[in-house]
């Protein structure tokens, strides 16, 4: 499977996950949240930078309480919860936001 | 509340069993696992072209090694009583979800193959041929059945149907056919550690990081160590519990706990996972292999103990296969049980006095408890039967004031699956994880509308992902899902915050 943009080629997984990590750009990041039915803001662009940050530092997605950490350092701690993640990325932060930042799924019992 | 592509089943004030709906379900699969994966775990990459005699050859082992599954392939009568115990038939009304159904897909193969009748007089007994529509239909069934042994319960016979599905699955893999999802993880486990594929810097960074979570909470300093050579405890947990919301507040209540009582335990960044899915796809090497990381762990880490989290399917690895699979370990300390739930070690403190406890603490909850099935059908706690209903309630019942219990046909040894587990936690299963759900979802609506429970407790970390994922399609808030330790965590008194 594979979408394209501006004649570039974005190959991605049966669950519409990116294949190649290094292929992510913000164009298919703006493509994969429109499929996700999800309207990007400067505050959705942070959750996303924070992943892609840690993801290179770590090689995994930053567990959900890190990412609140984060964020509520970022954006306020009133934005620093599960609930307010939830409200970027109805789907869940960890596998929608995922999505979007062009890392691989979260596995396990989660 | 959450969007769905397929109807969400209505809840109703009473169950009924529903009408069926033929091929409700056929069309709903699991992503299969790719040649890659599969090959990772010493399965074929693609079908081979003798699959059919490997798939036979295959159970005709399994009816050699396991005599329980050629009594099961045997002794049905076909008498009805399964029918309507099981969640995924009352949420699906496909037929082939009955359990007596699904298991006559593997068993009318079996009639057909391995029974005098069946070999020469096929349909006089409903004996069939393996075909690729049957390899098909037995990808699409079995991943709908959560190994969760309810119908077991109501067998007259006894029939163990888990280890029906098992074996199907079992043979499936055989010839390459398996899903993504499961065999995924499985391979994540050999290669790192756990199913999330959390490397170790990862998993210290996160621990850290819910040390200094306490330490503002609490103003105690709370530790959650890794890799502590000569620690007493060695706590494996499923990796949920670093990663997951609501699990992680049990990680810390487990921490709390530990910490108030004195004992020395520590994390294990080569056995950093408790879940073990070999069970759910019937491999035993792939089972033994899993496990085998705990053993070598306690091993190098010297631990006197191993004490068990809140995950259902890994209580039901280490309470009923560790001892042969990875055993006997005899370092450890005798005067313990081993493998130890961290739900008795938790009631066996609070019963000396050594926590100390603000029940008023939980005061905002209106809790029930939810018996996961593989610790409710499949294991035990304590030294008295029934000690796995028993101590989580009496440790709820000891951390908050108001409890009630759901419907008695709906808890305890009778309790319905989440819908999630046996491998089908997956996004790629929605539609059976929702309409699994629905026995649970009635049962719960009851106790919401006659005492307002406002939480639903929970020992395993599938059943957590599944309920946080699955109660909004029906009006409730996740928020009301949680783990028995995450009430621990609320009502523990560490000291007063600075």
């Amino acid at each position: 499977m594979s979408f394209e943009i501006n004649g570039k080629t974005y190959e991605t997984d049966e669950e519409g996950y990116l294949i190649n990590l290094s292929e992510w750009d913000e164009e298919a990041a703006k493509y994969l949240a429109k499929e996700e039915k999800v309207d990007m803001t400067d505050n959705h662009w942070e959750v996303i930078n924070f992943l892609r940050e840690y993801y290179n530092d770590y090689q995994i997605a930053p567990a959900i309480r890190v990412l609140t950490k984060a964020i509520g350092k970022k954006l306020g701690p009133e934005k620093g919860s599960n609930k307010y993640l939830y409200e970027l990325f109805p789907y869940g932060p960890a596998k929608q936001a995922c999505k979007i930042a062009g890392l691989p799924k979260p596995t396990g019992c989660i | 509340m959450a969007q769905a592509k397929f109807e969400v089943p209505k809840l109703k004030p009473y169950p009924v069993i529903p009408v069926l709906k033929e091929n409700a379900m056929a069309e709903v699969k699991s992503f299969p696992a790719n040649a890659g994966i599969q090959q990772a775990l010493g399965f074929p990459g693609e079908l081979p072209e003798d699959w059919h005699d490997v798939a036979i050859a295959k159970m005709g082992e399994l009816l050699d090694k396991y005599r329980s599954f050629r009594v099961y392939m045997d002794t049905c009568v076909h008498c009805g009583a399964c029918t309507d115990k099981c969640h995924y038939f009352l949420g699906t009304s496909d037929p082939n979800n009955m359990p007596v159904a699904r298991q006559d897909l593997l068993r009318k193969v079996y009639r057909r193959y391995f029974t005098f009748a069946g070999k020469y007089f096929p349909k006089l007994v409903g004996a069939e041929d393996l075909t690729r529509d049957v390899l098909d239909q037995w990808y699409t069934y079995f991943h709908q059945c959560s190994e969760c042994r309810r119908c077991s319960v109501f067998c007259p016979y006894g029939i163990d149907t888990a280890e029906v599905t098992m074996a199907a699955r079992e043979i499936l893999d055989t010839v390459s056919v398996g899903t993504k999802y499961t065999n995924e993880i499985i391979g994540k486990v050999h290669k790192i550690g756990n199913n999330l594929g959390l490397p170790g810097p990862a998993l210290e960074d996160t621990l850290t990081g819910l040390e200094e979570d306490i330490k503002a909470d609490t103003g105690v300093d709370v530790r959650l160590p890794i890799d502590v050579k000569g620690a007493e405890v060695l706590l494996i947990t499923p990796s949920a519990d670093f990663f997951a919301e609501p699990h992680v507040d049990s990680l810390i209540g487990y921490a709390k706990v530990f910490h108030q009582a004195g004992i020395s335990w520590t994390l294990s960044s080569h056995a950093s996972e408790a879940g073990n899915f070999g069970l759910f796809i019937g491999n035993y090497e792939q089972m033994r292999k899993v496990a085998m990381r705990i053993r070598e762990a306690a091993l190098d880490l010297g631990v006197k103990r191993i004490v068990v989290g809140e995950c259902g399917h890994a209580w039901r690895v280490a309470y009923s296969f560790w001892n042969t699979l990875i055993g006997p370990l005899d370092f450890l300390d005798k005067r313990y049980p081993w493998p130890q739930h961290v739900c008795e070690v938790t009631w066996d403190l609070i019963q000396r006095g050594a926590l100390t406890l603000d029940k008023e603490a939980n005061d905002h909850r209106i809790i029930t408890f939810h018996d996961s099935c593989n610790v409710a059908r499949a294991s035990r706690m304590g030294n008295m039967p029934g000690g796995q209903f028993f101590i989580p309630r009496a440790i709820i019942k000891s951390v908050a004031n108001h409890f009630h219990d759901m419907a008695p046909d709906t808890i305890e040894e009778k309790t319905f699956c989440c819908g999630g587990g046996g491998g089908l936690l997956t996004d790629d299963l929605m539609e059976v994880r929702v309409k699994g759900a629905l026995p649970r979802m009635e049962a719960l609506k009851q106790v919401v509308d006659d005492h307002g429970v406002n939480f639903m407790a929970l020992i395993c970390a599938i059943c957590k992902s599944q309920f946080t994922k699955v109660v909004p399609y029906y009006g409730f808030d996740m928020s009301m899902i949680g783990g028995v330790h995450q009430l621990v965590s609320t009502a523990i008194q560490l000291g007063t915050k600075q």
